[in-house]
């Protein structure tokens, strides 16, 4: 442990350092220009067809949590306080299993530089990735809302246990869509990288994870008919200046992004504020959940590539295992439960 | 038949042939150009045969599950091979065959699993080309595969991975695209041909009108064929004004096949 902690931490200041001065300007420009126009300074560079240029691999790796803590009442850290939670935060992933021990056997991601602490990561000053409501969490449930989170609650408990089918497993699990697919699209763990590429009329962005293609189209098409639900929803962009915009509907109640419904309406917006910095924006609407709508706003940086081929189905013996061990668990409860009863 | 009727229609019947090669060959054609001075291929282009089922010649035949009926039945076709069939070595060709008896385990497809190249190409789904100048990336509907091809950046394979490890090169207005690094789990359609790890895949793109592309494919794989064989076919461009990538999410429909034996029974 002692050596991989030396190793995240030092590799932490250097980047943290490097990242603290322009993080810091972006969050003083962030907080005057809330809609998302860039500091004037930077002027992202034009595709042939004359789009901003997005194009390349980002990362939105980040510690900074959607909510913010309970026990934080300010919008930003100083760049000092930013650090020191990076790097607590940088220990606490590099701690996740014990080195020597029979749990250090299980895939470690740290071991393989795959942490955010060993990547590059923006040190955000923010205190919430969600900026609006100002106490930096999400709305109060609206009475619809709160109707449905307890209809979901009592129907999962219907459903039995998180391993009584391959359906109770979380959709990360099963290689359904991870919270870097999205929409909206937030890093998780570890590999939260994409690559933008743009041609005449499309924006598309590959999420590493599950090989994830988003093609957007630019040339004003409506929507999905709204009996069509996709996972990833229907999403139509324009550009508004230098930003992108990103609209999507035609979501299922599958996802249900932070307990959203199906008809959440997502509006994400992409900004090139410096030449390794896309300024990633979104809000989120939806009367079915929340009493207001909310939004939240992350960093992309520029990250070095290639992109690599995340068969996660394929190689999803983790599944299969979960649920072999919990068969193999209740025939071994019951054989016990039957050794009991009839002794001898 | 008169000798003079005879002669009469072969020499029509050789004329149409020639006229037909002819067309299939239109390689005179000038693409439009992308920004960066190459052919443009950027589209939602789209495979129009019954490879899907069978590369090979085959008639049609009914569905492996009874209950689909009609619905599911192959659909016969013609070989896209040059020269017709697969020259398999003795032994691959029992595992083709011994493959085919098994579909219905075996065929990668039906558990949702990447379908490997060239076999995205000639799915019965829709796929998307963006084309930049470093990058082309080629998206598929079926389980959202997706190919990035090198265009400069060209390296090995850093792993074998289902896809593989592309890299890409202009040959005057031809696309090539020279891709390596496979894994041995992906086949070449339902009928169970196959290939093994060495498998090496040359492609060759070449516009023949504004909604055509011929594509070509040399493969070489000599732990499994005895010479390196060639496929062709069009790619048609897909031209509603509206046409799209629709989300393919297999994985979904499969858990029940592949793990619903794996359920909690009632009442345990």
């Amino acid at each position: 442990m002692n050596y991989r902690f030396l190793a995240l931490v030092s590799g932490l200041v250097v980047s943290a350092v490097v990242a603290t001065a322009p993080v810091a300007g972006q969050a003083g420009a962030t907080g005057a220009r809330p809609n998302g126009s860039p500091p004037k300074a930077y002027a992202a560079p034009r595709t042939p067809d004359g789009q901003p240029d997005l194009q390349g691999i980002w990362t939105n790796a980040t510690y900074t949590p959607l909510e913010r803590p309970k026990n934080v009442t300010k919008e930003f850290y100083t760049p000092e306080e930013a650090l020191q939670l990076a790097k607590r935060a940088a220990l606490e992933e590099s701690d996740q299993t014990e080195p020597g021990t029979v749990a250090d056997v299980h895939y470690d991601f740290t071991q393989f530089g795959l942490d955010r602490s060993q990547g590059t990561m923006a040190l955000n000053l923010r205190t919430s990735l969600i900026v609006d409501p100002a106490d930096g969490r999400l709305p109060p449930l609206s009475a619809e809302g709160q109707r449905r989170a307890a209809e979901r609650a009592a129907a999962r408990k219907s459903r039995g246990g998180p391993h009584d089918s391959v359906q109770n497993e979380p959709l990360s699990a099963r290689c359904i869509l991870m919270d870097r697919n999205g929409p909206p699209m937030l890093g998780g763990a570890y590999n939260n990288d994409y690559q933008i590429m743009q041609a005449p009329g499309y924006v598309m962005i590959l999420t590493e994870m599950l090989h994830d293609a988003r093609i957007i189209p630019l040339d004003g098409r409506p929507h999905l008919p709204p009996n069509v639900r996709q996972w990833t929803g229907s999403s139509r962009g324009h550009w508004e200046g230098q930003t992108l915009v990103v609209e999507t509907t035609n979501l299922t109640d599958k996802f249900a992004f932070q307990g959203s419904s199906e008809n959440m309406r997502l509006t994400e917006r992409f900004t090139r504020v410096a030449e390794d910095t896309i300024r990633y924006q979104f809000t989120v609407e939806d009367p079915a959940t929340w009493t207001r709508s909310w939004s939240a706003e992350v960093p992309w940086k520029k990250t070095i590539g290639p992109i690599f081929e995340h068969a996660c189905h394929e190689g999803n013996y983790g599944l299969y295992n979960t649920l072999a061990g919990a068969r193999a668990e209740e025939k071994r409860a019951a054989e016990e439960a039957a050794k009991k009863k009839s002794p001898k | 038949m008169r000798k003079w009727l005879r002669r009469a229609l072969t020499v029509s019947l050789g004329l149409t042939l020639a006229v037909i090669a002819a067309a299939g060959q239109t390689r005179t054609y000038r693409a439009s150009r992308a920004a960066d001075g190459k052919p443009n291929f950027n589209g939602i282009w789209q495979a129009l045969n019954e490879a899907y089922w069978d590369i090979e010649a085959h008639a049609a035949a009914p569905s492996p599950v009874i209950e689909l009926g009609a619905a599911h039945a192959v659909a016969g076709g013609l070989s896209i091979i040059e020269g017709g069939t697969l020259p398999y070595k003795p032994e691959a060709l029992a595992k083709k065959q011994q493959n085919y008896a098994n579909r219905l385990e075996l065929d990668p497809e039906i558990k949702c699993y990447l379908p490997g190249v060239p076999r995205a190409n000639y799915m019965p789904y829709p796929f998307q080309v963006i084309q930049g100048p470093k990058y082309i990336m080629m998206i598929y509907t079926y389980g959202g595969a997706v190919r990035t091809i090198y265009m400069d950046e060209h390296k090995e394979a850093p792993a074998d991975s289902w896809m593989g490890w592309s890299n890409g090169h202009w040959d005057g207005d031809a696309l090539v695209v020279d891709t390596t690094g496979f894994n041995d789990k992906t086949w070449f359609d339902r009928a169970g041909n196959f290939h093994s790890d060495a498998l090496h895949v040359v492609e060759r793109y070449t516009a023949t009108s504004p909604d055509h592309l011929l594509y070509e494919a040399t493969i070489e794989d000599p732990n499994v064929f005895t010479r390196p064989w060639k496929i062709s076919m069009l790619l048609y461009r897909r031209l509603e004004k509206n046409a799209q990538i629709m989300e393919f999410r297999c994985v979904e429909f499969v858990e029940e096949l592949m793990y619903g034996h794996l359920r909690k029974k009632p009442g345990k």
